[in-house]
């Protein structure tokens, strides 16, 4: 019953010092806005850039091109020595009719041409399409089925891939980077703003001091302050999170100049956010308490 | 019965300045003692060990049974609880109304809401001010903030109080107000020191008078004594 009594009297107290102190509580949860802001920015672009070269590396296939004249046997052979490469997550075969259907269909232009092509003139090959497990050893697997007899050539976009991938992985970096400098900024931003507050409260930080209250007894309604300031100065964060992630994504279709580039679909990523900036600020919040009145706990 | 005995006890501050000297004293339950001097004399930093503000370099400190130099710096609360102590600048919570700055004593302490409703109204009654249960500090005159600083250091039932200079602050006639109301406490049993400088108070109320003079003990006057 004590305790229970000591912590309702410590939330009660909490509340009344953010709103006795409402000026200096301001200056806070707005410092803590901003900040969260800026780390929502760089949060939903870090996830996006990840999401993107996650994208990017799904799509890349290779596509070996067969001999024309290989016979259906000699084709499950190579089909045989494809699956057995390491690194080869996916692999499908197309075949030269297929391709031609597809393309005929695709194009009225195509189709009028090759429409009239006998199968001796289709120049159109035989293909397997191979994924594969990871991006980094598509170079080694093109080369090996490069080798394969009766493969006469493989493409899978080199040069642009690679390149492509080293540049989201530079972008992503960069991000993570700024995501972990800004979360660090914000809590020494936030940290120093409520030691102003605390600061000026040393009277009553003695005070209760000289009335016997004990270390915890003063710490306590303080940390439950930097709590709530922090989930105070969370709520503008996380409302221009969710409606403006939102905003962004109706007005650019859900992607980024082309249908390549995909947008994080805003459910559930909009709420796991806003619940990271909550943990951020709450977290901040109460660590910049603590170190601000462990200050005015020394004799 | 003894409630405080202090065996030679010493305190040299790092700037060097030794505030207290060889100082043996013995101060029984339910006494009213003056502690009195010129500036700098020791008096402050005698009452300051005494609720545990500053520790002495060497000697002994009993207060109430605990060997209070000795206490670290996370249990000092534990000696606190047990005196009471007021100031000449009244440190009052200045946001806070007089009912609540006294129910502050009480609620870190998880003290029931009806008990200290009830503490409450019963202290500040005894220093005469029931009636300004509401207002906040700067509503009241320097005499009736010394009142209520009194009530908070005596809410909960202090076996000392220690008062630093409490009428340093007021006219005459409101210091006088406060003694009566100091007096009235010390009937009540609670061991008073009161450090001060005014020796119309010293003299009006004819308590036991303790003079000190650089850190030592110059004279001890017991009760009616000191003229």
């Amino acid at each position: 019953m004590k305790a229970l009594r000591i912590i309702g009297r410590n939330i009660r107290d909490a509340f009344k010092g953010v709103f006795r102190n409402f000026s200096l509580s301001l200056a806070s949860i707005s410092c803590i806005t901003i900040t969260l802001i800026v780390v929502a920015v760089s949060i939903i672009l870090s996830y996006n850039v990840e999401n993107f070269t996650k994208l990017v590396e799904e799509d890349v296939t290779i596509v070996a091109f067969l001999d024309n004249s290989l016979n259906d046997e000699k084709i499950d052979e190579i089909k045989d020595q494809i699956s057995l490469i390491n690194d080869v997550d996916k692999y499908e075969f197309i075949s030269k009719n297929d391709i031609t259907k597809d393309m005929m269909d695709s194009s009225e232009v195509f189709s009028s041409i090759m429409k009239n092509w006998s199968e001796a003139e289709n120049p159109i090959q035989n293909t397997f399409q191979i994924k594969v497990e990871n991006i980094e050893q598509i170079e080694g697997v093109a080369k090996e089925i490069k080798e394969i007899d009766g493969v006469t050539l493989v493409k899978y976009g080199e040069g642009m891939v690679e390149q492509l991938i080293s540049v989201f992985d530079v972008i992503h970096k960069v991000c993570v980077i700024s995501v972990i400098a800004l979360i660090l900024v914000t809590a020494f931003l936030i940290s120093n703003t409520i030691k102003i507050t605390i600061n000026s409260r040393q009277r009553e930080i003695s005070i209760m001091r000289l009335i016997g209250a004990s270390n915890l007894n003063i710490r306590i309604p303080f940390i439950i302050e930097g709590l709530i300031l922090g989930a105070l100065g969370s709520i503008i964060p996380i409302i221009a999170t969710i409606y403006g992630y939102n905003a962004i994504y109706d007005s650019f279709n859900g992607q980024l100049f082309s249908p390549f580039i995909k947008l994080i679909s805003p459910t559930p990523f909009v709420y796991t956010i806003s619940l990271i900036l909550l943990g951020i600020g709450v977290l901040v919040g109460m660590f910049g308490s603590w170190r601000a009145v462990r200050k005015h706990l020394r004799i | 019965m003894e409630l405080i005995r202090l065996t030679n006890v010493k305190k040299t501050y790092k700037t060097g300045v030794t505030a207290i000297q060889d100082l043996n004293l013995s101060i029984n339950k339910g006494e009213f003692v003056f502690i009195i001097g010129s500036t700098g004399c020791g008096k402050s930093t005698l009452i300051k060990m005494l609720y545990r503000e500053e520790k002495p370099n060497s000697g002994q400190i009993i207060v109430g049974g605990v060997d209070v130099g000795k206490l670290r710096n996370g249990k000092v609360y534990k000696i606190r609880r047990k005196i009471g102590v007021v100031f000449q600048d009244f440190k009052l919570l200045p946001k806070s109304t007089v009912y609540e700055n006294v129910a502050f004593a009480l609620e870190i302490f998880g003290v029931p809401k009806d008990e200290i409703h009830s503490k409450v109204v019963k202290v500040l009654d005894l220093v005469g001010l029931k009636h300004k249960i509401k207002s906040y500090p700067a509503q009241l005159s320097g005499g009736e903030q010394q009142r209520v600083a009194i009530a908070r250091a005596i809410v909960n039932g202090p076996k000392l109080l220690i008062c630093d200079e409490p009428t340093g602050n007021l006219d005459p006639n409101t210091s006088m107000e406060i003694m009566r109301v100091l007096e009235e406490i010390n009937k009540l049993g609670t061991t008073i020191i009161m450090v001060t400088h005014s020796i119309d108070i010293v003299k009006e109320l004819n308590k036991r008078v303790i003079v000190l003079d650089s850190g030592r003990v110059l004279k001890d006057y017991t009760e009616g004594t000191y003229r």
